[in-house]
């Protein structure tokens, strides 16, 4: 698989094969250049391979037309992708009315919407530059749920919020994810958002699969030296922290 | 002072008219044109490069030489059309000036478009396609949208650039506020050349307050601002072109068109024939400020339907001819040629000539001991020639040098109204005047003589087009004119626009040339 650069052409992902569970929530990790976001596009078409195929319930992706195959498969942007033209409601209710929805179940379902990624009503007047990081991203969210997708794809879609918010906001998508049944694969660069979120982590590096485990595992031994360090990052961290803050526990054995 | 403003707005609607309706039809071409190829070009970058270049070079190309360069191509399309489905196009006028203008308007068009379609954000790009959108539907939905206040900015300075340079119109025969503009140059009418200014100034102003408005509108995404924007522009445009309508609902009698070239003598003869025409009960326009050879060529090909031209010009430009026979016999030899050449019908002489003389300074003249050509070459190298802008290049100063060989110190030229200024101010020490002009008199210059016979004659005559040449009415209107207008008259009137002091309009100029006349 390649991604086009300027005048030469770089091999992304090759040789990944991946078979994602109805209902589960797949992290895809990796450093930038790893080939995470080239695979995860290969599934609506953003990107399509020069070899290899995406299949979904058994029917390849590219049996479909893009446009139409995009619109049953939900996508939330680095750094939102929100149209600054559009007011927020007519942000959530894009794909919808790329669907043909009538007039009434669109503005119904911007109202839930918003109430399910807690938002309050009137912020659908607004337009996107007048909203906080945060809650452009949960505008994102919402307008990637707006035409009832049963996958959600997303790119680093807490990367450029504070700690705290990411924090909430990851665990609030979390919660919708199990509500609503979805298959979420997720592309971050983020280790430990990955163990907190996912149900199964795939690291990718050069292109390449190099772990596929589930978070609990990732402590255990790991033979790839990149992947152990990897894995050691969280506990690691979470350790200097704590010794950094709470000096005296670290005599305790 | 107040009679020439009264005489500029009694002008104003035609002019208005004819202005707004060449630049919106420029604009609304080159927003059909240029909005389409911004989308292809923000696709392909090296067809970008190759029209933004060409637009470019439009750009570079002066306003005026790229109206003056469309004529000789609409004549050969013309031709080409006429050939090929039996009818001809319009090379003078609206045709022309509207696709310069178009072709003009491109460049601010086309480059905005390009750098506010390539300017949207990769990443809206991106979402765009991801939330399932078709490339159509992203570049109405979202590219188009985004890049509209950078495509409006474009819209303004091309609207702005549009009506700026469709003054210039006027000197390929189509009405504009530059009518003022040129007539007013040529008559030494600062009223005139002020107004029209003023008038083409207000409305580029106001058309870019309007569209300032509806940029605003879209920067900010208000849609009552845009609608305001829109609104206020059409009624503008409708009520600009209402004179324009109700003359074109006048009747369905012939019009006839009767054209002049770019000095004050052309602008009274031209305002005379008008009014006799008139009279018949036709509708009559005016093409003015034409060129020389541009005259001549817009009759032959039926742009115009009658003018004043001179035997000389025309034995020398059209038929190209150096030899100098005596006046009847080049006339007979010029309506016969005319006739089976172009068909056109020289109908006869005003009565008076308009030669092209040299002239002196009365005083300096004596004080040298000047009085004939002849005189003048052995003090010529001492001596500066001031000269019209087409004199030094026309057969008539070929033969003057060679039968008197003249060679002077300096050789200068003006547009004739500044040449007698410069004549006047001792820049230049002998000027090619014209046997008519009033100023001879009024600056009692001596007009030196042509023993040799050098310079042809200049017998003023009236040529009709070939499809007016049986025209009845036309020529009940045109004939009386024949033989009844001496050179002391036609001096006489040129004057009163020439002059500095309580100048006249042609228009008053042709009323007095008319107080002699039969009535029509």
């Amino acid at each position: 698989m390649y991604e086009r650069s300027a005048n030469q052409r770089v091999v992304a992902a090759s040789d990944v094969s991946l078979e994602v569970e109805k209902g589960s929530f797949v992290a895809l990790v990796g450093t930038s250049g790893s080939g995470k976001t080239t695979v995860m596009k290969t599934i609506n078409r953003l990107i399509e391979p020069d070899a290899g195929e995406v299949r979904i319930d058994g029917a390849s992706v590219m049996a479909t037309d893009a446009p139409t195959l995009r619109r049953t498969i939900g996508y939330v942007f680095q750094g939102g992708g929100l149209f600054p033209h559009l007011r927020v409601g007519e942000n959530i209710g894009i794909t919808p009315r790329l669907l043909g929805w009538n007039e009434a179940d669109v503005v119904a379902r911007i109202d839930e919407l918003l109430t399910l990624v807690q938002l309050p009503k009137e912020l659908g007047e607004r337009f996107p530059a007048e909203l906080s990081g945060g809650q452009q991203q949960r505008v994102a969210v919402a307008r990637a749920l707006a035409a009832r997708p049963r996958i959600v794809l997303m790119d680093e879609p807490f990367g450029a919020l504070d700690p705290v918010t990411r924090d909430g906001l990851g665990t609030a998508y979390r919660a919708l994810h199990q509500s609503l049944g979805l298959t979420t694969i997720m592309v971050t660069h983020d280790i430990q958002e990955a163990i907190l979120l996912s149900d199964r982590i795939v690291v990718l590096s050069k292109g390449r699969i190099i772990a596929d485990v589930a978070p609990r595992d990732t402590q255990l031994p790991q033979e790839d030296p990149e992947v152990a360090a990897l894995f050691a990052v969280p506990v690691a961290q979470a350790e200097r922290v704590r010794a950094i803050t709470h000096p005296t526990s670290k005599a305790s054995p | 002072m107040s009679d020439q403003v009264a005489a500029a707005l009694r002008e104003l609607p035609g002019y208005l008219a004819s202005h707004v309706l060449v630049s919106a039809c420029a604009m609304g071409l080159g927003v059909l044109i240029g909005l389409p190829i911004s989308v292809v070009c923000a696709r392909n970058a090296r067809l970008r490069w190759l029209v933004l270049a060409g637009a470019g070079l439009v750009q570079t190309i002066p306003g005026l030489a790229l109206l003056a360069l469309f004529y000789p191509l609409l004549l050969g399309v013309s031709a080409l059309t006429h050939r090929a489905f039996g009818f001809g196009v319009q090379a003078l006028g609206f045709l022309p000036s509207v696709m310069a203008l178009t072709l003009y308007s491109l460049l601010p068009i086309v480059r905005n478009a390009v750098t506010g379609l390539t300017g949207v954000d990769a990443h809206v790009l991106e979402a765009a396609d991801g939330v399932g959108m078709t490339p159509r539907q992203r570049l109405f939905q979202v590219e188009v949208p985004l890049a509209a206040p950078v495509v409006m900015a474009g819209l303004r300075t091309a609207t702005v650039w549009t009506i700026g340079a469709a003054t210039l119109a006027t000197s390929v025969g189509q009405t504009t506020l530059g009518n003022y503009i040129f007539s007013g140059l040529q008559t030494e009418n600062w009223v005139f050349v002020l107004f029209g200014c003023a008038a083409a100034t207000a409305l580029a102003l106001v058309t870019d307050q309007l569209l300032s408005l509806v940029e605003s509108g879209v920067a900010q995404r208000k849609r009552p601002r845009i609608a305001l924007g829109l609104a206020c522009l059409t009624a503008g445009v409708v009520l600009a072109l209402l004179p324009m309508a109700r003359a074109a609902g006048g009747g369905g009698k012939p019009s006839y068109v009767i054209g002049a070239k770019n000095f004050s003598e052309q602008f009274i003869l031209a305002d005379l024939m008008s009014r006799r025409v008139e009279a018949q009960g036709f509708a009559v326009s005016r093409k003015e400020s034409l060129g020389s050879a541009v005259a001549f060529r817009s009759l032959a090909s039926g742009d115009i339907d009658a003018y004043v031209d001179y035997s000389g010009t025309l034995w020398a430009n059209v038929l190209n001819r150096t030899d100098t026979p005596p006046r009847a016999e080049m006339l007979a030899e010029l309506t016969r040629l005319l006739k089976e050449r172009y068909g056109v019908e020289l109908l006869g002489s005003l009565g008076f000539e308009n030669a092209y003389v040299l002239a002196m300074g009365g005083e300096k003249a004596r004080a040298q001991g000047i009085v004939t050509i002849g005189d003048l070459a052995a003090k010529a190298p001492g001596l500066a020639l001031g000269s019209d802008l087409e004199f030094l290049s026309r057969p008539e100063w070929t033969a003057l040098t060679s039968a008197y060989g003249l060679s002077f110190r300096e050789q200068r030229s003006y547009s004739p109204t500044f040449m007698y200024r410069a004549l006047e101010t001792g820049t230049v020490d002998v000027i090619s005047a014209f046997s008519s002009d009033g100023r001879i008199a009024a600056q009692k210059l001596t007009v030196l003589g042509d023993p040799r016979g050098a310079l042809p004659a200049y017998d003023a005559v009236v040529l009709l087009s070939p499809k007016r040449a049986q025209d009845a009415a036309l020529r009940r209107a045109l004939v009386p004119l024949l033989g009844a207008i001496s050179v002391e008259r036609m001096r006489e009137a040129n004057l009163m626009v020439d002059r500095d002091e309580g100048k006249a309009s042609p228009r008053d100029a042709a009323t007095f040339l008319s107080s002699t006349l039969p009535p029509p």
